[in-house]
């Protein structure tokens, strides 16, 4: 299958300008987070709403435009930004996808970038509410990071895989995997963010200029929910990924599980979930622990991801940076 | 204990305290907390298995890990640093957590065993210290009310006990399932765990090099005909089911830059009745489609090149001989390897002279050559302009010593001590030979590909599929579904109302009930107006 140069050309394109607009979101998400006014001026507001009763269908009822806050419309404006990031994003994937004849998933850069996105679609689904909006500062950063890594680090042109990986498990497995890891980035965003707002709870920190900006966090409760809904769906979903992969392990290298490092490595980051769901599970791990934990998950699939595939030499060495 | 106390009582109380100590030790191996600690254990102690070289996927690797640090390698060794998935600490980890899985799954089957007979709690005396809860009036008497509430609550289990003073109460569950499917994923784990072992205590994987040129290829025996060959404890060797796998031909396809694009064999096999009947089936070989006979699997999992010669003695005799060497460089595929000629009876007068008279040969092969004055090296990994670059010996090549060697290298030993000598030192292309001073002609032939086959058997392969498949569904039905309680209190009231009490708690740690107990108040309070009146006719009759 030959390599169609042009439309890889337009795919590459198309993912730097989605880093673009998804940097200039998350600006507007910075800035948003910190000019968030506190929540008493907003009520104060709508107070007054409430107490003029005048309708549009009574006398002397003068309409005034609804304004927003502007901290809220630099929010729905990074939203939007998102939103059309993504779009472009999806299109450089699907642009590759159809450039190289083949799922756009076989060397790291395109495994990053496909995880990333499925990481930014989770975000738009599990934060949607307004409520988490501010959330969104602590997802992009990191895809930001990722996708900057991706873009020059672990860059390969487009070529067709070798032959291992030219099976029809690869869009299964792979697609799989990438989903349950961006699920696991929102996750352990989620826990990083209520450990912080753990801490700035106490009174005497509360009030420092940084106790002020995370005061306009989600509540930690809402915090430590979504850790957690994020995490019951990643599991079985990353679960279901691996147990994909050892069944096309089995076809290709001749056996389902071989301690490959890369096997290793995910046995490792799915025993740590499964410690903090069972420590959501135990008293006196319910909360701080457990959040540890699940950062510790976390750290090991960032492990995975990066240390063994251009570190450690193994089975699953496909990032073609060689 | 004291002396001047009874014998027999003290005997009385040591045991009990050795028992109270076991069932103590007991609890707390099968508690969450050690189970925890245990999973926490795994996941570290897994962590060299990821960063050190392992003996079962690469050994040489493992060989030089040790050479570089002669102090600390050996104490490494010993710490079965180097074995982390067999070693004596992993299994101490893996054998506990499994026993405190049992332990604690154990007296938890037995309970949702007895739930599931059993009625649903009696209702808490306060209803309202519960996290979700409503109270409120409803029309009729007690005993309407809860009949009302009755089809509101479909799918769950439910118990109606009365209370003093014409009180009556309505207790509901749901969603016993989800201890069911957490069961069911705890349960295949330990199936999983065993199906695994079984196919580890059971199977053997040997691997093979055969050369693609439709020779006699290989019959799957005894041990011997594979070139390495693991086996569980339970398999000796001797009971393997027989096959035989001949190599036709072998294909690599390369892109411009050297990057293989598909590797293809055609081969053809007979297996178990074919045998006797001398039929050949064929099969096309590839990466990810290998061949299945039965419980057998072949894979092709490499290839690489045998260098021919033909050797031309003084006397006239010849002898002909490809043999693999090692692709040393994966991507260009230079290779390494060596050959050992005995001359034809009938060269030398005795055995003796004939055993001084061997030639070996030893070098670099190509697939396609480049020379950088008289190096070899490689351009590309397909057989476009193949050349060797070899040197030529005469002597004796140990081979009768009965130590045994490497096939890719020469002993070093017999050239140090000269009793292998080197004779020539060669670059040559198909066709092109070299004179001895003896007179012994050494051609270069060409190259033929050879394909690297693995054998798998693995008895229980399907049951560990079959394991992950319950233990995923498990994992799912227990996430999925929430076991909560609803309770209801209804105390008879003035003007033939009752005062209604709702109480629900989540038994598990799931956020996101609320709603669905929401639904329920709000279902039951707004059709309750409705069909109030005709239930109130039906129950006065």
């Amino acid at each position: 299958m030959p390599i169609d140069d042009n439309l890889a050309r337009w795919s590459d394109i198309s993912f730097e300008t989605a880093f673009v607009v998804y940097l200039l979101a998350a600006i507007l998400f910075i800035a948003q987070l910190a000019t968030t006014r506190t929540a008493t001026l907003s009520r104060a507001a709508s107070l007054h709403r409430q107490l003029v009763t005048a309708t549009s269908s009574t006398p002397g009822y003068v309409p005034v435009p609804e304004r927003r806050a502007p901290s809220e419309r630099l929010g729905r404006t990074g939203l939007a930004l998102v939103m059309l990031a993504l779009t472009l994003h999806v299109g450089s994937i699907v642009l590759r996808g159809i450039a190289t004849g083949r799922p756009p998933w076989g060397n790291m850069y395109e495994f990053v970038s496909v995880t990333c996105a499925a990481g930014i679609l989770a975000g738009l689904i599990v934060l949607r509410s307004e409520q988490l909006r501010t959330l969104w500062v602590f997802v992009l950063v990191p895809t930001l990071i990722l996708l900057f890594i991706a873009g020059t680090v672990l860059y390969a042109n487009a070529a067709p895989v070798v032959p291992a990986l030219q099976s029809y498990w690869l869009p299964v497995h792979v697609s799989i995997v990438s989903l349950g890891s961006g699920v696991f980035l929102i996750s352990g965003a989620a826990s990083t963010l209520f450990l912080i707002r753990i801490r700035y709870l106490n009174s005497a920190v509360a009030d420092s200029r940084v106790g002020q900006v995370v005061a306009r966090l989600p509540s930690a409760q809402s915090l430590d929910v979504l850790a957690y809904k994020t995490t019951i769906f990643a599991f079985p979903l990353f679960g279901i990924g691996v147990i994909l992969g050892a069944i096309w392990a089995e076809a290709a290298w001749g056996r389902f599980w071989g301690w490959d490092p890369k096997e290793t490595v995910s046995f490792i980051a799915w025993i740590i979930y499964a410690a903090y769901l069972h420590a959501r599970a135990t008293s006196g791990w319910r909360d701080t622990r457990a959040a540890w934990i699940n950062i510790a998950g976390f750290v090991a699939m960032l492990f995975n991801l990066f240390i063994i595939n251009m570190v450690v030499s193994g089975l699953h060495s496909y990032a073609g940076l060689n | 204990m004291t002396a001047d106390q009874p014998s027999a009582l003290t005997s009385q109380g040591r045991l009990r305290r050795a028992i109270a100590a076991v069932r103590n030790r007991w609890r707390q191996l099968t508690s969450m907390r050690t189970a925890l600690v245990l999973l926490f254990l795994l996941a570290i102690a897994a962590i060299p298995g990821a960063l050190l070289p392992q003996r079962n996927l690469n050994t040489q690797a493992v060989d030089s890990y040790i050479a570089a640090r002669p102090a600390l390698g050996p104490v490494m060794d010993t710490l079965e640093l180097f074995d982390v998935f067999g070693s004596f600490w992993f299994t101490a980890i893996y054998v506990l957590l499994f026993v405190s899985l049992i332990g604690c799954l154990t007296p938890r089957m037995i309970e949702h065993g007895k739930a599931l007979r059993a009625q649903p709690v009696r209702v808490p005396r306060n209803l309202s210290r519960l996290p979700l809860r409503h109270s409120g009036a409803l029309d009729g008497s007690p005993k309407t009310v809860i009949a009302d509430i009755a089809p509101h609550l479909r799918g769950w289990r439910t118990a109606v006990r009365p209370e003093p003073d014409g009180v009556l109460t309505l207790s509901a569950e749901k969603g016993y399932t989800r201890e069911a499917g957490n069961l069911l994923f705890h349960f295949s784990l330990i199936g999983l765990l065993a199906a695994i072992a079984i196919g580890k205590l059971f199977g053997y994987e040997g691997s093979v090099i055969v050369i693609a040129d439709n020779g006699p290829g290989f019959c799957n025996t005894s041990p011997a005909i594979y070139d390495s060959f693991r086996a569980g404890n339970s398999t000796d060797g001797t009971g393997l089911e027989p096959f035989c796998i001949r190599v036709k031909d072998f294909n690599a396809d390369y892109l411009e830059n050297g990057q293989a694009e598909m590797f293809t064999s055609n081969i053809s096999y007979q297996s178990a009745d074919d045998i006797a009947a001398g039929t050949w089936r064929d099969y096309q070989l590839k990466v990810n489609e290998p061949l299945r006979l039965g419980d057998e699997r072949i894979y092709l999992t490499g290839h690489g090149y045998a260098p021919e010669f033909t050797v031309t003695f003084p006397d006239g005799q010849s002898r002909t001989e490809a043999l693999q060497f090692r692709p040393d460089d994966a991507t260009t595929f230079l290779s390494s390897g060596a050959l050992r000629f005995d001359p034809p009876g009938g060269t030398y007068a005795t055995a003796d002279e004939r055993r001084r008279g061997q030639i070996a040969i030893e070098g670099l092969f190509a697939p396609t050559a480049q020379f950088n004055g008289t190096l070899l090296s490689s351009r590309f990994p397909e057989l476009v302009d193949p050349a060797v670059a070899v040197d030529i010996y005469k002597g004796d090549t140990g081979l009768d010593t009965g130590i045994p060697q490497s096939i890719f290298t020469l002993n070093q030993e017999m050239i140090n001590q000269g009793r292998l000598v080197k004779q020539d030192r060669v670059n040559l292309r198909p066709g092109e030979s070299t004179t001895l001073t003896d007179g012994t002609n050494i051609r270069f032939d060409g190259a033929k590909e050879f394909a690297n086959l693995q054998v798998g058997y693995d008895p229980a392969q399907l049951w560990v599929l079959v394991f992950a498949i319950t233990m995923m569904t498990g994992l799912l039905v227990s996430l999925v579904i929430k076991r909560r309680r609803v309770w209801f209190r209804v105390l008879p009231a003035e003007a033939g109302r009752s005062s209604v009490e709702m109480g629900g708690l989540a038994r598990t740690d799931h956020a996101g009930w609320g709603p669905e107990f929401e639904t329920l108040r709000t279902e039951i309070w707004t059709t309750r107006t409705k069909t109030h009146s005709e239930t109130l006719d039906t129950e006065t009759v």
